[in-house]
């Protein structure tokens, strides 16, 4: 497999052009520019076949990618924070429309205050748009769950979006073991759409108004795509394991056999927390790390199911969901373990927002903290790791 | 009986083009305009002005109100050269 | 899981450190590692202080927090000495490397250096004579190998050729005078 050193914006941006769809519309925006403007130089440079279409705004940019969708073409786009903020009210539509359209997503917090660096407060508000959604912990899983989104999207016909830490991963070079052209381009294979807009011998009607007597049917049955795409998202993670031998589930599990500690994470922190998982458990500590990778459709039974005999859980959250609860992920991870029989006691952590850094040493005192809640009870529900008092 | 859920094609689609057809305005109708041939000079303003294309021809000649579609917004009348269109209560 | 060879680069802005960083994470990834190279993020302004990082280990690496106990800082630029925490978490055996035409003696003396070992090159002066060019990030990789090991000088020199020669295919005087720069850096560093 040739192997190259990108930096998590190139490795994106080379998924694209092996993809090779047939239109991106996009307004490139801090921290994912490159890949914008990487992919408009494969576009001039004759690399790929794809229409490039510039446009004045992400909320443009998406309504352009609807359109090409809705004609039948292969659609992905990239954007950042107030860029997918911007894109909102029309990521609902590609949703609910069914189509699959990819969005390069570069995780970078929400103004005010204006800021550039990463926390997942974009994404996370996207949340309930009925978008799937992988965070990729570092560049290799970026590039690799992008070719893998474009296929899960037009099995399932939901869009996907896949996201890297902002500058953390988007601005970092690492080894990417890159596919062939062809490997990616016989893995997903040729894009059957439900409609085309473009078969004028088979015209369509695509976005009718649609009031009382059916809306609600359209949302049950979207609701019903949302529960069925988790068995689809494994089992394309599994073949394409089998086929590059990079094996992707719902969530990664790391050291978590016989550990009790358990530390939950997405994103670049997830990496430094597994550095942190071998310290702890050089101190002695039963630690572990679980992985979300699939936020949306969120793999709720298979993570209580994981987390069933552990001891205490600490949740790391990139944002925070200003419901008073705790971060996003906690407040899933609540919903998630409330049907099980034993009650496991969870607390929170929020970190990093704005880019703030967390290292080894503060993941290890999340555990360490874990070590003495596990005894003594929990003691501060809701934390901040890396915060003036 | 309107299908339920599991019945309903992909993405809130309709399979077929041209739905609009399917949807009568008429109802829709307090006032209806009646057409009086004898005065009528077809001088097709009211064509050029329905929003709802509403007003029938034949051989590019105005023939009637398509009733099925009409709003009665009055448009048609206000704008008749010859008064051959007159507005009445609907009933 | 090992803890990975962390190299910081201190520099101005506009002098490479950024590119200094990439090109030596890419030659140390060809030699059969795992890299990381990334820059200090923030607003680039030519001249003002710059970091880059690099990390380098046989295995996977997962961390991606900053770099704050690296193994080596080279410094691109004398003149930072004077004003940024150039030493900052360098541990006892942590080796500094700086671009200046003084000797090692002098550099610990005039900025009161004790427990870590200094090295220095006329990597400025090199570049000059070599390139053409006041380009000290070049050499400036020779010099990171010959004072760590830390890469197969031989199997570098390969790949960084190659590279070169793809790039500069049209001018292969440029090709010879950063390869001269580069072997000389790491010859002439002490």
């Amino acid at each position: 497999m040739p192997m190259k050193a990108l930096t998590g914006n190139e490795a994106m941006a080379e998924a694209m052009r092996q993809i090779n769809p047939d239109v991106v519309a996009a307004y490139p925006i801090t921290p994912a520019t490159e890949v914008v403007q990487l992919f408009a130089s494969f576009v001039a440079d004759g690399l790929v076949d794809t229409e490039f279409v510039a446009v004045e705004s992400e909320h443009s940019a998406m309504s352009a990618c609807i359109g090409a969708s809705a004609a039948g073409g292969r659609v992905i786009t990239s954007t950042s924070s107030q860029g997918l903020a911007l894109m909102h009210e029309v990521l609902y539509i590609a949703a609910a429309l069914r189509l699959p359209i990819v969005i390069c997503e570069v995780n970078r917090s929400l103004s005010a205050p204006i800021n550039i660096h990463c926390d997942h407060s974009d994404t996370m508000g996207s949340r309930e748009s009925g978008w799937m959604h992988i965070f990729a912990e570092e560049s290799q899983e970026a590039y690799d769950s992008i070719i893998q989104a474009m296929k899960i999207a037009e099995h399932v016909y939901l869009p996907m979006m896949v996201s890297t830490d902002g500058f953390i991963i988007s601005h970092c070079m690492q080894r990417i073991d890159m596919l062939r052209d062809k490997e990616v381009k016989d893995f997903i294979g040729k894009y059957k759409p439900h409609h085309s807009l473009l078969l004028t011998d088979k015209p369509y009607t695509v976005g009718p108004l649609d009031l009382q007597d059916y809306y609600f049917e359209h949302k049950r049955q979207q609701i019903e795509t949302m529960m069925n795409a988790a068995p689809v998202i494994k089992k394309v993670g599994r073949e394409f394991g089998e086929k590059f031998g990079r094996y992707y589930g719902l969530f990664e599990e790391y050291k978590m056999r016989d550990a009790d500690n358990v530390v939950i994470a997405a994103g670049s922190a997830a990496g430094t927390a597994k550095a942190a998982v071998e310290e702890a458990r050089e101190k002695g500590m039963k630690a572990g790390l679980l992985r979300i990778r699939v936020m949306r459709p969120f793999p709720h039974k298979e993570i209580a199911n994981a987390l069933k005999d552990k001891k205490i859980i600490s949740v790391l959250d990139r944002s925070d969901s200003m419901s008073t609860m705790g971060g996003p992920i906690f407040v899933e991870m609540k919903s998630a373990l409330y049907d099980i029989k034993n009650h496991l006691p969870m607390c929170n952590y929020i970190y990093g927002l704005g880019g703030r850094e967390i290292d080894v040493e503060d993941i290890i005192r999340v555990f360490k903290r874990g070590e003495v809640y596990k005894e003594k009870g929990i003691e501060k529900k809701i934390d901040f790791v890396g915060l003036r008092e | 009986m309107k299908e339920g859920w599991k019945d309903l094609p992909i993405g809130c689609t309709i399979e077929k083009g041209g739905t609009s057809r399917d949807f009568k305005t008429g109802d829709w109708r307090s006032e209806r305009p009646e057409f009086l041939k004898d005065k009528c000079n077809n001088c097709l303003l009211c064509f050029i002005y329905c929003p709802d294309d509403a007003i029938l021809m034949k051989d590019d000649k105005v023939v009637g109100i398509d009733y099925d579609y009409c709003k009665g917004c009055g448009i048609c009348e206000k704008v008749c050269t010859a008064k051959a269109i007159e507005t009445k209560p609907e009933r | 899981m090992k803890k990975p060879f962390e190299i910081r680069w201190h520099g101005r802005g506009g002098q490479g450190a950024k590119t200094a960083a990439l090109l030596f994470g890419d030659a140390a990834m060809a030699t059969g590692k795992y890299i990381q190279a990334f820059p200090e993020y923030g607003p680039e302004r030519m001249g003002a202080p710059v970091q880059a990082f690099n990390r380098l280990s046989d295995e996977p690496i997962h961390i991606h927090s900053g770099i704050k106990k690296p193994e080596v800082v080279v410094v691109l630029d004398e003149t930072l000495m004077k004003t940024q925490p150039i030493t900052e978490g360098l541990g006892k055996d942590g080796i500094l490397l700086v671009n200046t035409k003084s000797t090692p003696g002098e550099i610990k003396a005039t900025y009161g250096l004790k427990d870590i070992k200094v090295y220095t090159v006329d990597a400025s002066g090199i570049s000059k004579e070599t390139i053409g060019k006041e380009i000290p990030n070049t050499p400036m990789l020779g010099a990171v190998i010959g004072v760590t090991n830390v890469l197969d000088f031989d199997r570098f020199m390969r790949d960084v050729t190659e590279k070169l020669k793809i790039k500069f295919r049209n001018r292969p005087q440029i090709v010879e005078g950063n390869i001269r720069s580069i072997k000389r850096a790491y010859e002439e560093v002490a």
